[in-house]
């Protein structure tokens, strides 16, 4: 099976691992995933003032153009991307919304296309997934979801409080998937920009409660959880000396370390 | 009036707010912020433009984790959105572009652009 597949910057430069890992783990279990001949910046966060909808042309562009390609579905990898794509897709089923937004635009008419975080594509091929596996993981992880792959309730791809996606494929690698109240919490986001600080506490709180729960290793599909996690480890470190940092993983490398019976970046995770 | 600007950039209704407090008690960054999320609703309902100057709406990090728990469907999101755009229209910058860490992955920096400058 062939699909359209979005990257986004973040894939394509500090979650280079990430898309790597995907387009292997996918094509194990029968998933080609295509990227798009054109694609841009989705605009990385959905603009909420509702009398501007300049933010919104990006993201409606690229929707678009996957149709103009000849797809019906879209899959996303990004948390980020996956979140502003799909409302700006919720946007548009407005037909006054997008009449407002053509008038930015030359593009063809919006036939619909679906929009799927691959997480998504995942629910019904536990199976397939569970033959795929060589080596079962047999380690306890605490999956974590963070905001955007549950918020709004619009976009949401599971119950947006108690998420159980990521669990299932944790168990169907043969790994423990620990159950943490934090897993749908946010990380800090965008403020590791303007208040590291602040992220610095929220990651604190955040591993601290996955250990307390008995995990040993936390799983995103945020590439921004995931690099806001990583690097404020060390800041949690220095101002807590008695931490101990927790390896990260995104999902896809999970599966791959499953299917192939080895892991390639290492015990500490220092890849970027 | 303030009240009025911010329903027409957020398109929410602020008196279906009974005061619960809902957000705040699911809201993660209340431990860095000044006023709670109840209590900017409360303060644009008073017209009291103190609230401009509040930090709050620059720790919100969009999570919708306030919206999703309100029992009116207050998408408090899209209020903390509207303070800042009212902010940011005015031609302020919250952030020095000169001083962004150029090194961290761009959906940080786009979005904290997207964020805080206008």
């Amino acid at each position: 099976m062939e699909v359209a597949y979005y990257p986004g910057c973040t894939l394509k430069t500090h979650a280079k691992e990430f898309e790597k890992a995907a387009l292997k783990a996918y094509r194990a279990i029968g998933i080609e995933l295509k990227e798009l001949d054109k694609w841009y910046c989705c605009g990385t966060v959905y603009s909420l003032a509702k009398d501007n909808i300049m933010y919104k042309v990006a993201s409606v562009r690229n929707i678009l153009n996957a149709q103009k390609e000849g797809f019906d579905c879209l899959i996303v990898l990004c948390s980020m991307c996956y979140n502003t794509l799909k409302q700006a897709q919720e946007f548009i089923k407005d037909e006054s919304n997008l009449a407002r937004i053509k008038a930015f635009m030359d593009e063809e008419e919006y036939k619909g296309i679906e929009i799927l975080h691959g997480l998504e594509l995942l629910k019904d091929k536990m199976e397939e997934i569970k033959k795929a596996v060589k080596k079962p993981l047999n380690r306890k992880y605490a999956a974590y979801y963070g905001c955007t792959l549950l918020r709004p309730k619009s976009v949401a791809i599971d119950s947006y409080e108690k998420p159980s996606i990521m669990e299932r494929l944790i168990e169907a690698l043969g790994g423990i998937a620990v159950e943490w109240p934090l897993k749908n919490e946010c990380c800090g986001s965008y403020n590791i920009i303007t208040n590291k600080e602040i992220v610095v506490e929220r990651v604190r709180h955040i591993i601290e409660n996955a250990r307390q729960r008995g995990a040993e290793a936390i799983v995103t599909s945020c590439p921004l959880c995931y690099f806001n996690l990583k690097e404020c480890q060390k800041d949690v470190k220095r101002i807590y000396p008695g931490f101990e940092e927790m390896p990260l993983y995104y999902y896809t490398e999970l599966m791959n370390e499953a299917f192939n019976g080895k892991f390639d970046k290492g015990e500490n995770n220092n890849g970027s | 009036m303030l009240l009025e600007k911010v329903e027409e950039i957020s398109g929410e209704n602020l008196y279906a707010c009974y005061q619960c407090g809902r957000c705040t008690a699911g809201c993660p960054m209340t431990g860095e912020m000044d006023l709670m999320p109840n209590q900017i609703i409360l303060a644009i309902l008073r017209n009291d433009e103190s609230v401009l100057d509040a930090k709050t709406p620059w720790v919100c990090a969009q999570c919708y984790q306030c919206g999703v728990r309100c029992p009116k469907n207050v998408d408090i999101a899209k209020i903390m959105e509207a303070l800042r755009e009212i902010k940011l229209r005015s031609n302020v910058n919250y952030i020095d572009l000169k001083k962004i860490n150029k090194s961290y992955p761009q959906i940080a920096i786009v979005a904290a652009m997207r964020k805080f400058t206008g």
